[in-house]
């Protein structure tokens, strides 16, 4: 059966989605990101939707509802490179995917991840110092 | 009923001539045409009708045999159209045949009320739908003209402008309908991904009014280019406008609004890492600079 591959960088996991979404694919694509996010404690996850030119309402709740379990596994989801077509399909849909965060590319949802991962990590650092006090 | 047909074909120079007297006291537009055209194309649509091999039947005008006329006709309506004739006056051309043909037959047929009833009829039918045929032609003309100046407008009307690497603008002028916001949707999408840009500015100082419907195209494809990763600033709300869209209760909590274009591109600036300064004085104006950060 297809599977869609996931790819680890560091603590992010990259996912290119290179060939038509059906409905099984999106299932299977969220099982197994879930439960890598979970194996590798990722803090972030990518997904390139750039060669994607069908979309429906499945697909565009799919992609909300793993950006969501992401979000509940504590991993930030970028979507990146959505075709216009794509965008104005699921606007017509009446789904604007408001917990999604969207970038124009790999390059800059890349650099967005690692930025709020930098800020997380300083954060912790802060926490660590204070608790020394 | 051939014997109409051949009726016409004999009597062709008496027939032009009622017609054209008819025509010519009929119409009332004498400036719009001259005696001389009007003298042409009666003539031209005449020989056509009398080109058509003997025995076609009249009732059906849309078989081959018609064609000719039904082109020639068609055409004279499209130049009437372009003339500024009303479509009735175009129909009058045709119409304006039907006395002299009954005048003819009337002299063919003598005394034989049974035949005269039955060939005048016919003829009467024949006419009617040549005239309806030249007023079918005169408003696809004109449908023609309308279409092609809607698509000019569509064209004319969303041009997309790069104001700086990675931001676009999309200035919009005139009322937005739904057809023209799918092409400005399309192409404000188109050149985000062909200018990789992360911002684009919406100005609509130049739509005169925003109403629930254009609030909601607006957001749309606000939306759109959002979920493709650009982020955009809507600018030019005019006062009015802005108690519009309170007292429509238009939500634009969600977008980002300035007054002026100069602001949103300000704040498209400051959000991708630039600053505008003043860089010193130049014969008097003053001269500023954006740096990259």
């Amino acid at each position: 059966m297809d599977r869609i591959p996931i790819l680890r960088m560091g603590n992010l996991l990259l996912v290119t989605i290179q060939v038509d979404m059906h409905d099984k694919l999106a299932v299977t694509l969220q099982d197994d990101l879930t439960s890598r996010i979970a194996e590798v404690g990722a803090r972030g996850v990518l997904i390139d939707i750039s060669s994607l030119e069908i979309v429906d309402s499945f697909i565009g709740r799919t992609l909300a509802n793993i950006a969501s379990m992401a979000k509940v596994l504590d991993a930030q989801t970028v979507v990146v490179g959505m075709q216009p077509a794509v965008a104005i399909t699921l606007v017509e849909l009446g789904m604007s995917l408001p917990g999604i965060r969207t970038a124009l590319n790999v390059e800059s949802g890349m650099q967005y991840l690692q930025e709020t991962s930098r800020a997380e990590e300083q954060d912790m650092d802060y926490d660590g110092d204070s608790a020394e006090f | 009923m051939e014997n109409v047909l051949d009726g016409i074909r004999a009597n062709q120079d008496a027939l032009l001539k009622e017609w054209l007297q008819n025509l010519k006291s009929g119409i009332r537009r004498r400036d719009l045409i001259n005696d001389s055209d009007l003298n042409s194309q009666a003539t031209e649509v005449l020989s056509a009708i009398s080109a058509v091999s003997p025995g076609t039947s009249l009732e059906r005008i849309d078989s081959a045999q018609w064609q000719p006329v039904r082109e020639l006709l068609a055409g004279i309506s499209s130049s009437r159209a372009i003339q500024g004739f009303t479509p009735s006056e175009t129909a009058t051309f045709v119409l304006a045949l039907k006395a002299p043909i009954f005048g003819l037959i009337r002299k063919q047929r003598g005394n034989d009320a049974e035949r005269l009833f039955a060939d005048i009829s016919a003829v009467n039918d024949f006419v009617d739908k040549l005239a309806l045929h030249t007023t079918d032609s005169y408003i696809h003309g004109r449908d023609q003209v309308i279409a092609r100046q809607q698509e000019e407008m569509l064209e004319l009307s969303t041009p997309v402008v790069m104001l700086w690497d990675g931001i676009v603008a999309l200035p919009l002028i005139g009322t937005l309908d739904s057809a023209r916001t799918q092409v400005v949707m399309e192409s404000l999408l188109q050149a985000i991904v062909q200018t990789n840009s992360r911002f684009a500015i919406i100005d609509i100082t130049g739509v005169p009014t925003v109403d629930t419907l254009v609030a909601q195209h607006l957001i749309k494809t606000i939306t759109a280019a959002r979920l493709m990763g650009a982020e955009c600033i809507l600018s030019g709300i005019r006062p009015q406008i802005a108690q519009t869209i309170v007292h429509l209760g238009i939500n634009l909590e969600d977008v980002v609004t300035k007054a002026r274009m100069a602001d949103a591109f300000k704040l498209a600036l400051e959000r991708s890492g630039r600053i505008v300064i003043r860089s010193g004085k130049s014969n008097g104006a003053a001269v500023s600079a954006i740096r990259e950060q």
